[in-house]
């Protein structure tokens, strides 16, 4: 045991200054590869619009053709594709540290497709559109979240038993979604259809508006929760034990997590996977223990906006829904994630 | 005792913890009933008992863990229900028995969590707060580990690491929940020995679980013995251990020799098999 004045802080204070500035990196990084995605993303389309006009028409320059293209065509559905990415991803990230289990994702438990159920019921059903609907879709979102946290709970959460519990939830949300559109006629449900696959398509207008205002609440909220999930991370007993109120803190986290994959699915359909592979491709960059909330939604933000790009552009001539890429991407990395949770015997 | 245990060099441990009539328990099943129990400031207590008798039960309502079904706990004479948890974390810290580290954490960042509830809302760090991790890592050798994650360590190296968590919390009581399990016996002795030069240098309080009953005289000022949630005997390991103890808190027959390194109480099971010269014939 030494005394106060023979230890010097260095070693460690640097460790974790290395820390800091892997994250930074990593952070800068990630935002300057959105901010290119974005770019190329908004050159693109039928007519190709070149690098400096598309500059020129966000500053208001550009000829008037270029102005509504880039401005009232592409830019929407682009913020659109951002914030549900960045919302996507910080809940998955919010989720997977709570639950403490890589498979708690909110397009895995049970909550995208409950939120999915509520979509089509107010979409087919009532013509629900903009705040309205938004609000339906958290309704259902919540009570999902709700009903699954009450029956994985026994005298304390249970990473497995959340995620089980989950997948039941989504099987039953599922049928409804199905008895919904079989119940409907054709015509009634083409909207609902094309919007379940997860559609950047006709995004803009109230949608972009209620995801908007929800992101600057919620993301923010989210960010400033990463301190106390990261000791929540080192088991309930040793995070109450360093003074963080545990049972406080989860609800905070799942309530926030749903919010987000709720606004998310309400502006763009249940686009699936990129809750699920956001966070843990955040935290294998930024690689601190803690869950890389910043990071989730940057990454997030990438993968919808890449993969609308790929969705609109990869074909010529055909364009698929968004959530049809991040499937093809998502579900590979999913079987992959469970081949290793059973060999690995992680998840508990 | 033939060598009297030294007292704590800084006495200076101000703080109190106590349990009136504690009753603990989960789902209505009670598991510690109507316990008394006053800690010793400045000293080392062990806690001993078989299994399921509510040892770490009791830890966890010390430590404000667990709400009680009845009675309380007096920390500095206040019940710690009322205080926060912050509050308590700021004077009482906790080990469990199986702490998770979370994938890909270094060593210098698990024990700088300890800082936590000593941080404000924006979780600024601080000078201080470097310094405290770099002097508990310094006080449980762990300073070389600093950069490495925690997975790729030992096991007595990771206990290590996580003592040095809880010190970093520079907290007056520390409770541990069995600090020695899964480590070999050389491992075992020295977490034991960095937990009595914490008690002589800070004064630190240390409450502690062991199965070792052995380990428990060796190392404690203060022992309590428990059986079904209350306590059956406690105070000084010389004046409490006897066979007849033994055989009432663990259900074993013993003999209790002197213990030829410090002539304290040492606890020999007897057991049905192998009595002497078992070794000439075959096995039963």
């Amino acid at each position: 045991m030494s005394t106060p004045a023979a230890v010097a802080p260095g070693p460690t204070a640097l460790v974790r200054r290395g820390r800091r500035a892997r994250q930074v990196r990593v952070g800068v990084v990630l935002t300057v590869l959105v901010l290119v995605a974005c770019g190329v993303s908004l050159c693109l389309g039928e007519a190709a619009v070149a690098p400096s006009d598309v500059l020129r028409a966000l500053v208001g320059q550009a000829d008037e053709l270029t102005r509504f293209v880039i401005l009232d065509l592409r830019l929407p559905r682009l913020e659109t594709a951002v914030l549900v990415g960045a919302c996507l991803g910080a809940s998955g990230g919010l989720l997977q540290s709570v639950v403490r289990n890589p498979l708690a994702s909110p397009d895995i438990v049970g909550i995208t497709q409950a939120a999915s159920a509520a979509g089509v019921v107010g979409m087919v059903w009532f013509s629900l559109s903009g705040v309205a609907l938004s609000g339906l879709v958290l309704l259902g979102a919540l009570g999902a979240a709700l009903l699954v946290y009450a029956l994985a709970w026994r005298s304390g959460l249970s990473g497995y038993r959340f995620v089980l519990v989950g997948i039941g939830v989504a099987a039953v949300a599922s049928a409804v979604v199905s008895y919904v559109l079989t119940r409907s006629a054709v015509t009634d449900v083409r909207e609902a259809l094309v919007w379940l696959t997860g559609s950047l398509s006709g995004a803009g207008g109230d949608r972009l508006s209620v995801l908007a205002v929800a992101s600057v609440v919620l993301l923010p909220l989210a960010w400033l929760q990463g301190p106390s999930l990261a000791q929540l991370e080192l088991g309930d007993d040793t995070a109450a034990a360093l003074g963080v109120g545990v049972e406080r803190t989860r609800g905070l986290a799942v309530l926030t997590a749903v919010a987000l994959a709720a606004f998310a699915v309400a502006a763009a359909g249940p686009v699936t996977f990129v809750a699920l592979v956001s966070a843990p491709i955040a935290r294998r960059l930024v690689s601190s223990g803690a869950p890389a909330l910043v990071c989730s939604a940057l990454v997030g933000a990438l993968v919808v906006v890449v993969a609308d790009a790929v969705a609109q552009f990869a074909v010529p001539g055909t364009t698929y829904p968004v959530g049809v890429v991040t499937g093809i991407v998502g579900a590979p990395y999913l079987l992959w994630l469970l081949t290793r949770t059973n060999r690995a015997g992680r998840g508990g | 005792m033939t060598q009297p245990r030294p007292t704590p060099s800084h006495p200076s441990a101000s703080h109190t913890l106590a349990a009136e009539d504690l009753t603990l328990g989960y789902e209505g099943r009670v598991v510690v009933r109507e316990l008394g129990l006053t800690v010793p400031p400045g000293r080392i207590t062990a806690i001993v008992g078989p299994n399921a008798c509510g040892k770490s039960t009791l830890l966890r309502g010390l430590a404000r863990l667990l709400a009680p079904e009845a009675g309380r706990v007096l920390l500095d004479g206040e019940d710690v229900r009322a205080l926060g948890t912050r509050r308590v974390a700021q004077v009482l810290g906790l080990l469990p028995q199986s702490p998770v580290a979370p994938e890909g954490i270094t060593v210098a960042d698990l024990v700088g969590r300890g800082r936590y509830p000593h941080q404000g809302w924006l979780r600024r760090w601080t000078s201080a707060d470097d310094l405290a991790v770099a002097e508990a890592m310094e006080a449980t050798a762990v300073v070389d580990l600093a950069a490495r994650p925690l997975s790729e360590l030992s096991g007595g190296q990771r206990q290590r690491v996580w003592i040095a968590m809880a010190l970093a919390q520079r907290t007056d009581l520390l409770l541990l929940d069995e600090p020695t399990t899964y480590l070999d016996i050389a491992h075992q002795v020295e977490v034991l020995d960095l937990l009595a030069e914490l008690n002589a240098a800070r004064g630190t309080t240390i409450v502690m679980v062991l199965h070792d009953l052995n380990q428990a005289v060796r190392y404690a000022d203060h022992l309590v013995a428990m059986r079904d949630g209350s306590v059956v005997a406690s105070g000084a390991p010389a004046d409490v251990v006897t066979a007849e103890l033994v055989e009432d808190v663990f259900g074993l027959r013993s003999v209790v020799v002197e213990d030829p390194v410090t002539g304290d109480p040492m606890v020999v099971p007897v057991g049905r098999h192998r009595g002497p010269g078992h070794d000439r014939g075959p096995r039963p």
